[in-house]
């Protein structure tokens, strides 16, 4: 990771970072939010160096700087250069620079105490953990896929409905699956991006030895932030297990034709998570279980796929919020947006894009001309009459 | 000082205003060679009314401003020389009116080259602005102070040429109209039949005012383009070369170059030759016409047409060139700068071995590339040389190696596009003494307390 000092002077703060694939719009969450160049991803890595160098000292607008990157990806997705796919580890070797020197800014050190104390961001009881539940069966060995819940899936209201409902739906399918319950350990996703390499590492090995201990070998998890840390992270800790964001379980059942679902009159445009879309490269499963429901107009916003614009969530933003308090704030833009395409609905797979969105939306004055709601849960109304 | 940003503050909101050392440190510097000098504030204004009153604030308090687009001239013109306020215009970025029939957008100060292209892409179809290779984030009227070029300056002269009419915050913060719109709602022409005041601004690398909205004509977008690539190795042969396919006049764009990676390209002198058209027939004829026009070179041996793979040709095509910013990388340090004289196409030949000489001499890649400008009047030339920012011995001698060049260039009998400082300094030791007297006058009747750009167009 710390390779980033001998390479980030490679950067030529050209821009296209800046943009999606077309040009449309400002591609860059914290750019767009707060427009000096120095919030663009070139801005960001000058000021490493300039940081490294001894030529700029630490600041908390200088932590600011660097944290208010969601880790969307975007960057990554537009850098005509051949280091693009490094920016992202650029950054978080950066963050670990921070870190270890014990200069982060105040919401980025209390994200951390409270995941090091409570085992989730909000600082809730980790008794709670399975609060939602609602009598959930607990996984057991020989069940077919261990439902990772996440911290917000668990805690945070609007994901508490998406648990609900996605244990709902796996029921109605007949799948066999089982949750951890009080058992479960926060993802780490979040600490990993921001750059707390050791805290990630004991709560990925406290899952990755929670599921061993299980004999799990198939994880389906809530959040593509999960999804994310268990594909491409957990490994390289011993953590080898075949992990599904529940979207791509969906779309294997209903094409098994394992969900009935009714007519569900709505037109809908999906907002791409990052760490399903640019991350993992997870765009259609999403839209196939969209399609399939009788009744859904699928739009899709002129910023979608690869060039989605991030809610501004990303990098434990969710919480820290740090890109919060401006109608240039990416929810409120995105919200915008998704409301342009003259869609009712606005669907997520991510339960951090339903809380910033729904948010946004409150913000934008868009209830009851916009509703945001998760797949899981579009997928159960359908089920409704059914259940 | 500390009421120069509180009253900033007051005019564009905290938000908008930074003294911080981030900021500064940023701002201080392009991706070029030319050395850093921080500003003392960055601002990022929103309206003409908030350019108005920050100019005036800076004639009271004495304080330079710096206006900044893109920040990609790489030749160092925005870089606050004497402190003070740096202008982001990049807030300004509304596209306000396209008039179809009459062919032109007007655009606020801001508005970034992707942006305008996206936003005819999806609305005016059939219409077209002429897009520089440079990244999409700079913008339209940074572009046309300092004479920009683009994929239609072939066709109808430089970006600058192309400007029909403009609104400047003079330095002293009158609002000014400029051309037609000065006179009418519309905005088709920005001098005649009135008197062309536009050369009061365009060129002037923002020393003379502040452009917040601009009038630019658009051009028909063709449903189809395509592009062939010939390929000489008697670089003597190009000025003949670019003579006969301008002669056609049925060529969109048209762009010499060498380069001496990969070897494929080693040696061999190169011309692109973009063409678009309506229909089929259309495209096939004009292929045929750059055939046949060129024929006589491929019958002696002495050129032909190059193969060009799909990926490569897409590439080519792409506008802008976003392969051309991987040219910093090459050396895998992040930075190249390149000297860009106005040449007569004649001196093609010669500038290409010029520009072989220094960078052997100085031993720093080069890559030589130009763009005939309306029909062959004349050629952008660049001297490119890569560096690594790593490195200070190299960056050293690419800027070395650039200075020689734009001494060799003005010797020629060129002119130096978007010029340093040092290169400004250079022009102005040889120009006739009294275009440098009418531009000291122009600059102190416009300017009188010295406040925009410092230090560059500096005739004292």
């Amino acid at each position: 990771m710390q390779q980033y000092v001998n390479h980030i002077h490679r950067c030529f703060r050209c821009g296209y970072c800046k943009f999606p694939t077309h040009y449309v719009e400002f591609n860059c969450p914290p750019y767009k939010r707060f427009r000096f160049d120095t919030y663009s991803t070139g801005g960001r890595l000058w000021l490493t160096r300039a940081w490294l160098n001894n030529e700029v000292e630490w600041s908390e607008r200088l932590a600011e700087i660097l944290y208010t990157c969601t880790m969307c990806k975007n960057c990554t997705e537009q850098c005509p250069m051949g280091f693009a796919p490094d920016i992202v580890d650029w950054i978080v070797g950066a963050r670990n620079d921070m870190v270890e020197k014990g200069k982060i800014p105040p919401r980025v050190a209390h994200f951390f105490e409270a995941v090091h104390g409570y085992g989730n961001p909000l600082k809730l009881l980790r008794s709670d953990r399975a609060a939602w539940a609602n009598g959930t069966k607990k996984y057991a060995r020989g069940d077919d896929y261990l439902l990772y819940v996440g911290c917000l899936g668990s805690y945070d209201e609007n994901g508490q409905k998406v648990a609900r409902s996605l244990v709902d739906v796996l029921n109605a399918a007949g799948v066999s699956f089982g949750i951890l319950g009080e058992d479960e350990e926060c993802c780490g996703n979040e600490i990993y991006m921001l750059g707390e390499a050791g805290l990630f590492q004991v709560l990925a090995e406290k899952n990755i030895n929670k599921f061993k201990e299980l004999e799990a070998k198939k994880v389906v998890t809530l959040c593509p932030h999960a999804y994310n840390a268990m594909k491409n992270h957990y490994p390289a800790l011993g953590g080898s297990f075949q992990v599904y964001h529940y979207t791509q379980l969906l779309a294997d059942l209903i094409g098994k034709g394992k969900l009935k679902l009714s007519s569900s009159k709505a037109k809908v445009t999906y907002q791409d998570p990052c760490f399903l879309g640019r991350y993992n490269q997870v765009y259609e499963e999403p839209r196939r279980v969209l399609k399939s429901i009788p009744g859904i107009e699928l739009v899709e916003m002129e910023r979608s796929r690869k060039d989605s614009f991030c809610c501004g969530g990303g990098g434990g933003n969710f919480v820290m919020d740090l890109l919060a308090g401006s109608e240039e704030s990416p929810s409120r833009v995105r919200v915008r947006e998704a409301h342009a395409t003259g869609a009712d609905t606005l669907a997520v797979a991510c339960p951090s894009c339903l809380t910033m969105l729904t948010d946004a939306a409150k913000s934008e004055d868009l209830q009851g001309k916009l509703a945001v709601k998760d797949i899981a849960q579009i997928v159960k109304e359908s089920l409704a009459s059914e259940m | 000082m500390a009421d120069v940003y509180e009253s900033l503050v007051g005019i564009v909101g905290k938000n908008f205003v930074s003294n911080s050392k981030e900021e500064r440190y940023f701002y201080a510097r392009d991706p070029g060679l030319m050395p850093p000098h921080e500003p003392d504030y960055v601002v990022m204004p929103k309206t003409t009314e908030e350019v108005q009153q920050i100019v005036k604030l800076a004639n009271r308090e004495r304080v330079p401003i710096v206006p900044m687009g893109g920040g990609m001239a790489l030749t160092g013109l925005v870089i606050p020389l004497k402190g003070g306020i740096v202008m982001d215009m990049k807030r300004m970025d509304k596209i306000l009116e396209v008039n179809e029939k009459a062919r032109y957008v007007v655009v606020e100060g801001g508005v970034p080259q992707g942006m305008l292209k996206e936003h005819l892409k999806k609305h005016h179809p059939d219409l077209r602005h002429s897009i520089p290779e440079s990244p999409p984030i700079t913008t339209i009227a940074a572009n046309v102070v300092i004479h920009g070029q683009g994929r239609l300056t072939q066709q109808y002269g430089f970006n600058s040429d192309m400007v029909n009419g403009l609104e400047v915050v003079l330095p002293t913060g009158e609002i000014c109209k400029i051309g037609s719109c000065a006179v009418s709602p519309y905005w088709f022409s920005k001098g005649p039949p009135m008197p062309d005041l536009s050369g009061l601004f365009l060129g002037w690398l923002g020393t003379t005012g502040i452009i917040t909205k601009l009038g630019l004509k658009l051009y028909p977008r063709k449903k189809l383009k395509d592009m062939e690539i010939f390929v000489t190795d008697n670089g003597d042969l190009m000025p003949d070369i670019i003579y006969k396919i301008t002669q056609l006049e049925v060529v969109e764009d048209l762009t010499p170059w060498t380069q001496p990676r990969p070897r494929m390209f080693e040696g061999n002198y190169h011309v692109s030759i973009f063409f678009t058209g309506d229909t089929e027939e259309e495209l096939e004829f004009k292929r045929k016409m750059v055939w046949y026009g060129l024929k006589e070179y491929i019958d002696s041996k002495d050129g032909g047409f190059m193969m060009i793979p799909a990926e490569l040709k897409a590439t080519f095509m792409a506008n802008p060139a976003k392969s051309m910013t991987n040219f910093a990388d090459v050396r895998k340090g992040g930075g190249f700068e390149y000297s860009g004289p106005i040449i007569p196409t004649e001196l093609y030949p010669s500038f290409v071995k010029k520009a072989e000489e220094l960078a052997a001499r100085y031993r720093v890649v080069q890559n030589c590339s130009g763009r005939v400008i309306q029909g062959g009047h004349c050629m952008m030339f660049s001297f490119a040389f890569t560096f690594n920012r790593a490195d200070m011995d190299e960056m050293d001698r690419a800027r070395k190696a650039l200075h020689d060049a734009a001494e060799y260039a003005l010797e020629k009998g060129g002119v130096l596009w978007k010029p340093t400082i040092f290169e400004q300094k250079m022009m102005i030791q040889r120009m006739d003494p009294n275009t440098l007297k009418l531009m000291k006058s122009i600059k102190r009747l416009l300017d009188p307390n010295g406040i925009m750009n410092p230090g560059n167009w500096e005739v004292n």
